[in-house]
């Protein structure tokens, strides 16, 4: 249930000619089995971009994204999205307004014609820690914490083996925070997920990524084992400034 | 403490339209110091920040006493208050993607300070605004004066916003979310800033957050509010050996550096603490 990922010389542009702007001029990593791995980096350091070129939400890009080593380029769209989902940064902003949380969860379902609907839908709000009852809500009804524990059913309810997380914690308060972090810790335990995922925040990298890329520009500096944030054992200067200073806000010195 | 700048009594507040109250008679005062108001959204702290300056159209403000400096805010005609707002105390907001005028030239909104409150020419407004920009850190500070908000960075943004709300040298700044839109090395950078003139020029502040390290960092006293009141206060160094079981579940739900990545604890909230009041 769980796949490898390797980005080989991702790069891409936005905007043509002259005025082209080069987002990310060549990117690289691998991501083991079940690893979790998180890209940090400051905004507009193409954090973001990275997942949605391997998702092929943005797919004008060059270079290879290999998963268990096929192209994503080469999976049929039915396969390529049971195999990767993604979870978005604003729960407030990646809920249609005028779905109830059951239609949502049944949308995937239809489209990749899975049985057991009801079954199905039942188990993935109860897997994220809702009650059955909450099937029948509209987003408005639920607090930014429920609507992201929506987002990440949505996201399960095809059994990917691949999450992709856009920051998916950064629009909720830490008491909210600590509930998803869980949550996603314990997925990952019971199900053996892959996970990329996107935060500014070094703390949660250091709470659950294995290994972690640090981005500037749209280029990788340096990837760091999680251990390295509490030493900063990073060697790269602009890696060693973004640590120092996360080390500085949480007032360890 | 020295002289007290703002005396708060019992404020509650009442928005148009909602039956309960959204701030449920709150207490402090606040002296030439830094205070920073923690607690989750929708726990009324920038609720209260906002109702310092009166800026709540259409919602019901009542208050045993709050006094700010020598004058009663309630008692204010708005008219007055305008003398008040931007020259004794000012407000800087959470994003300043959105809360600068996207059509004028950033130089221009921070002159628009000085020009409103003291008897000025332009020039001298002009000469005024390039020197606040100067003392906020930005770097050629004439040629950021004539640019427009989206030709700046986020952090340069929120400099821009500080210097103007600090361009008039008010009494009390109210600080809501200063730095929650910014990346952790530019928000230290503001921060240090901020921190710098506030303390530079005996300014009280109010630094309205969610987020414990940066009051923590930032703050010499700290009030934890929930659902619209204040459970706890504390000095800010203080905070780890917080008493009230919110602010203890706040601290513990908090991921760490060098943490030993267990579940994190998880608030469970009390009804009671709906009733208590520190």
């Amino acid at each position: 249930m769980s796949v490898s990922v390797e980005v080989r010389n991702l790069s891409i542009s936005f905007g043509a000619g002259a005025s082209a702007v080069k987002v990310l001029p060549g990117v690289s990593f691998s991501v083991e089995r079940g690893e979790c791995f998180g890209l940090v980096g400051e905004s507009g350091s193409g954090k973001s971009t990275v997942l949605r070129c391997v998702s092929l939400l943005t797919d004008f890009w060059k270079g290879e994204v290999l998963i268990d080593g096929r192209s994503v380029r080469d999976m049929p769209l039915i396969e390529r999205c049971r195999t990767l989902q993604m979870v978005f940064q604003d729960p407030y902003g990646s809920l249609h307004p005028r779905q109830s949380v059951r239609t949502v969860l049944n949308e995937p379902l239809v489209i990749h014609k899975l049985g057991d609907r009801e079954e199905r839908i039942r188990r993935a709000i109860t897997d994220v820690g809702l009650p059955v009852s909450f099937l029948d809500r509209f987003p408005h009804q639920l607090s930014g914490g429920q609507r992201q524990r929506v987002a990440i059913a949505r996201a399960l309810i095809l059994e990917p083996s691949l999450l992709l997380l856009d920051e998916p914690t950064s629009a909720l308060d830490v008491s909210v925070q600590a509930e998803i972090l869980n949550l996603l810790q314990r997925l990952r335990n019971e199900r053996g997920f892959t996970y990329i995922m996107v935060t500014h925040d070094l703390a949660v990298v250091d709470h659950m990524c294995d290994r972690f890329a640090v981005m500037l520009r749209g280029e990788v500096t340096e990837i760091l084992p999680h251990e390295a944030i509490a030493v900063n054992g990073a060697s790269h200067p602009y890696a060693r400034e973004l640590i120092g200073a996360s080390l500085e806000y949480e007032g360890i010195r | 403490m020295e002289k007290t700048i703002l005396d708060v009594q019992n404020l509650r507040i009442r928005y148009g339209g909602s039956t309960t109250e959204a701030v449920r008679g709150v207490s402090f005062t606040l002296g030439r110091e830094r205070l920073g108001i923690v607690g989750e959204s929708g726990s009324g702290k920038s609720t209260v920040g906002r109702a310092l300056l009166r800026l709540l159209p259409g919602a019901t403000i009542t208050a045993d006493m709050l006094r700010f400096d020598d004058v009663d805010l309630l008692s204010l005609s708005e008219k007055e208050m305008l003398k008040i707002r931007g020259r004794r105390m000012s407000m800087i907001l959470q994003d300043p993607k959105f809360s600068l005028n996207p059509i004028r030239r950033v130089g221009d909104q921070v002159a628009e300070t000085y020009l409103r409150h003291f008897q000025c020419s332009r020039r001298e407004a002009h000469e005024k605004a390039v020197a606040m920009l100067e003392a906020v850190k930005i770097r050629d500070a004439e040629r950021v004066f004539k640019q427009y908000p989206h030709e700046i960075s986020g952090g340069m943004g929120q400099r821009v916003m500080i210097a103007m709300m600090l361009l008039a040298d008010p009494d009390l700044v109210i600080a809501d979310e200063p730095t929650s839109a910014l990346d952790v090395t530019v928000r230290l950078q503001v921060l240090t800033i901020l921190d710098g003139l506030v303390r530079d020029r005996g300014i009280g502040l109010i630094m309205i957050s969610h987020d414990l390290n940066l009051v923590r960092n930032f703050c010499d006293r700290v009030l934890i509010m929930y659902a619209g009141k204040v459970v706890e206060t504390l000095k800010a160094g203080d905070l780890d050996q917080a008493r009230h079981p919110y602010t203890q579940g706040l601290l513990a739900a908090q991921p760490r550096i060098g943490g030993t990545r267990q579940p994190l604890a998880v608030l469970d909230r009390k009804p009671e603490w709906l009733e208590e009041n520190a």
